[in-house]
């Protein structure tokens, strides 16, 4: 891998900072996840700034900064416009950052209620009323999707900023995956509320794979047809508007048009009350 | 790295970088007064995630993959602590087929493997063998990393195969699985597994050898999930090196959990009696009668090297309680897949109905406890989850308070890396429970003691 097309202010390998912010961890663990890969990509670039995985600390600026999580404190809120000072290229990698992540679900209740439903002494919790992508707060250059974030997906872009040219990332439908690799279909040979037709690919169509219905965890596609498939599970499969929304609020319902098209069913499931 | 506040001499904060190498970021904080340690507050700031909250309304189907993202480093455990308390509040759990539950077994030992070499080779290792990361550590010790890292490839290998990806998993469901292992995947997998369960051993050997475990034997209350026909995994009763042997639907009557000003993380004590330790250490402790042959063997090779028989009383031996269980799931994944044959369904239905229970599993960090309460549609009314690392939280305090002591006379840099260091022994997974740790010392009463670090900065 030429690792020194990505200019550098300095001349030197590139510099690789990796940040959390409210998540799972489980994105950046894909990184460490790259067995095979690890020790070139070390090789490759210098590792600057990896709480997760290493002590020492490199000073900013970074060529490339990797944001995991949302932001979800005053706290985050903060750090986050000082990472974006930091990092020349600035990505968000996976669900949380990308769209908020489950944690958003936040966003449609009371948090006030949300805090004193988990913890016993609410006045030690401070937290936000919203958890919503990076890109809602500062500019991000790329967003890599997925709850998590796919290993060869995390590899190609690397290579791509590295290399100066854009990244590979299909933004077609999970369909599309699942029928180049013959898998049955699960939304009309099952009858299971699959999101496959309305949610970007990237998994490999690992749901369908497993024999279920896809989640939608890598997110909407583009320009997804989201009325024709709740139609689809309403009128084929007698699922309820409650069960549409609920499906469309999951690890990315906080996405547009996810959560513009969760919104509308939850109205539809109001009126029939 | 350190910067000090010199405003008053009797009183000093100090700040050193945050620490690293855990699932995570947290603070600490530890005051001293007459060269003892007052108080030591291990800060967690993880952002609240509300999942107990958000987990309501949602249809029980839809948990085990909410709760998985919890925890990107053991998104299984949550998965099994939440498909055994629902299959239990729906009153299905003896209903479960036995050729489930050894998949599930085969499942668990890929997190195991995963996850330990994970924490033994890429974040704790180092310190032991002083390097700042595994990054540094490779360029010395290349081969042994590496083999290590084929060893964690081979236990997100298995996970892949049932789950179809190794961070939060796609295959597993209340009752079962959506589709069966394939057995010529599983007879693909046998030699990489086999050869990797010979590796660890020898990994675990030259660690025995080659590597130097400070001393700080305590007097724990050891607490893991106990069976009678193998090493506890996903069934058991919660008992302890102190008498407790209890169901663990019984848990709260015998825990309890505290909120604490300085965490978002609650303290789980035992009532009436204070802290407990739960992971790797207290289940070899007081499950090693079950081990696999090979970790049964391997464990007695460890203990006369060390020169230390069990109980390991030593929280830095948690290094080489790992190694056993490693190789103890390496063992037990190789048979699973030797003997296995498709079985007859993947899972078995599940009644929707309401009903309320809780179980505990055995997360890589320790006991994983989950209670579900559901509607009548199905969905969630209630939720509660206590993860491995709240419970060991007030023990990783009172083994920082003795470190504490030890290294009153080093320089915050020194001192700063041996507490990180008993940190890392607990392999805390913070994402469970914590955020952003900065390590600083207060000295109260008494002129600090004069360092090298300090006069450098």
């Amino acid at each position: 891998m030429p690792a020194h097309n990505l200019p550098t202010n300095s001349g030197a390998k590139p510099t690789l900072a990796v940040f959390k912010f409210s998540s799972c961890d489980g994105c950046q663990l894909q990184l460490l996840n790259l067995e095979d890969e690890l020790l070139t990509l070390v090789g490759a670039v210098e590792i600057a700034y990896f709480l997760e995985a290493r002590r020492r600390v490199l000073p900013p600026p970074y060529d490339i900064g990797l944001v995991e999580g949302s932001i979800s404190t005053p706290e985050e809120e903060r750090r986050i416009r000082q990472v974006r000072r930091d990092c020349r290229y600035l990505v968000s990698i996976g669900a949380c950052a990308t769209s908020g992540g489950i944690q958003a679900l936040r966003n449609w209740a009371d948090v006030d209620e949300f805090i004193r439903c988990v913890y016993p002494s609410p006045e030690y919790i401070k937290s936000l009323e919203t958890a919503t992508p990076i890109a809602a707060h500062v500019f991000v250059d790329f967003e890599l999707r997925g709850c998590p974030v796919n290993a060869e997906q995390l590899v190609e872009l690397l290579s791509a900023l590295l290399l100066g040219r854009k990244p590979n990332i299909p933004t077609h439908s999970v369909c599309i995956e699942c029928k180049r690799r013959g898998y049955p279909c699960v939304l009309v040979t099952k009858g299971e509320p699959c999101l496959g037709p309305i949610t970007q690919a990237g998994c490999g169509a690992l749901c369908p794979r497993c024999e279920r219905a896809c989640y939608g965890c890598f997110g909407p596609m583009e320009q997804p047809n989201i009325r024709s498939l709740a139609n689809q599970l309403k009128n084929e499969q007698g699922r309820t508007n409650r069960e549409v929304k609920l499906a469309l609020r999951q690890f990315n319902g906080y996405m547009e048009p996810f959560k513009q098209a969760g919104d509308y069913y939850e109205r539809l499931e109001q009126k029939e009350t | 790295m350190s910067d000090s506040n010199k405003k008053k001499p009797e009183t000093r904060t100090i700040r050193v970088q945050a620490l690293t190498r855990v699932e995570g970021e947290g603070a600490l904080h530890v005051t001293m007064r007459d060269g003892r340690p007052e108080e030591v507050r291990l800060e967690i700031y993880e952002p609240p995630r509300f999942y107990e909250a958000f987990l309501r309304g949602r249809d029980f189907r839809e948990a085990p993959d909410i709760t998985a993202r919890i925890c990107g480093i053991c998104p299984v455990a949550y998965q099994m602590s939440s498909c055994h308390a629902l299959e239990k509040a729906l009153g299905v759990f003896d209903d479960v087929d036995q050729s489930i539950r050894t998949l599930r077994t085969l499942l668990y030992c890929g997190e195991w493997i995963e996850s330990h070499v994970l924490h033994m080779f890429m974040l704790h290792l180092p310190d032991f063998l002083d390097y700042e990361s595994v990054i540094s550590m490779a360029e010395d010790h290349g081969p042994m990393v590496k083999r290590a890292l084929r060893i964690k490839k081979a236990g997100n290998s298995i996970v892949a195969a049932l789950g179809g990806r190794s961070v939060h998993p796609v295959g597993v469901c209340v009752g079962g699985f959506y589709k069966a292992l394939d057995p010529s995947v599983a007879h693909d997998m046998l030699p990489e597994i086999n050869q990797c369960l010979d590796d660890m051993c020898e990994l675990a050997l030259f660690l025995a050898d080659n590597v130097e475990f400070p001393n700080l034997e305590c007097d724990y209350e050891f607490v893991a999930l106990q069976a009678d026909d193998e090493y506890a995994m996903n069934l058991g009763r919660i008992v302890s090196s102190k008498g407790m042997n209890i169901r663990t639907e019984e848990f709260l009557e015998v825990i309890e959990e505290r909120q604490v000003p300085h965490s978002t993380a609650m303290h789980a004590l035992i009532r009436g009696r204070g802290s407990y330790m739960v992971g790797p250490l207290s289940r070899v402790n007081l499950n090693h009668a079950s081990l696999h042959p090979r970790a049964a063997e391997l464990l007695l090779q460890l203990c006369g090297i060390i020169g230390q028989d069990l109980p390991w009383g030593n929280s830095y031996l948690s290094l080489l309680a790992r190694a056993v269980e490693v190789v103890h799931s390496l063992g037990r994944a190789s048979d699973i897949l030797a003997g296995y044959e498709r079985p007859a369904r993947s899972r078995i239905p599940i009644p929707v109905r309401a009903g309320e229970s809780a179980h505990a599993t055995e997360a890589p960090r320790g006991i994983l406890w989950q209670r579900f309460k559901t509607n009548d549609d199905g969905s969630v009314a209630e939720a509660r989850i206590i993860p491995p690392t709240s419970q060991n939280q007030s023990t990783i305090e009172e083994d920082l308070a003795r470190v504490a002591e030890q290294v009153a006379t080093l320089s915050d840099e020194e001192a700063s890396l041996r507490c990180e260091h008993v940190i890392r022994n607990y392999d805390p997974c913070i994402s469970c429970s914590v955020h952003f740790l900065r390590f600083s010392r207060s000295w109260r009463g008494d002129p600090r003691p004069t360092s090298d670090a300090e006069l450098a900065t």
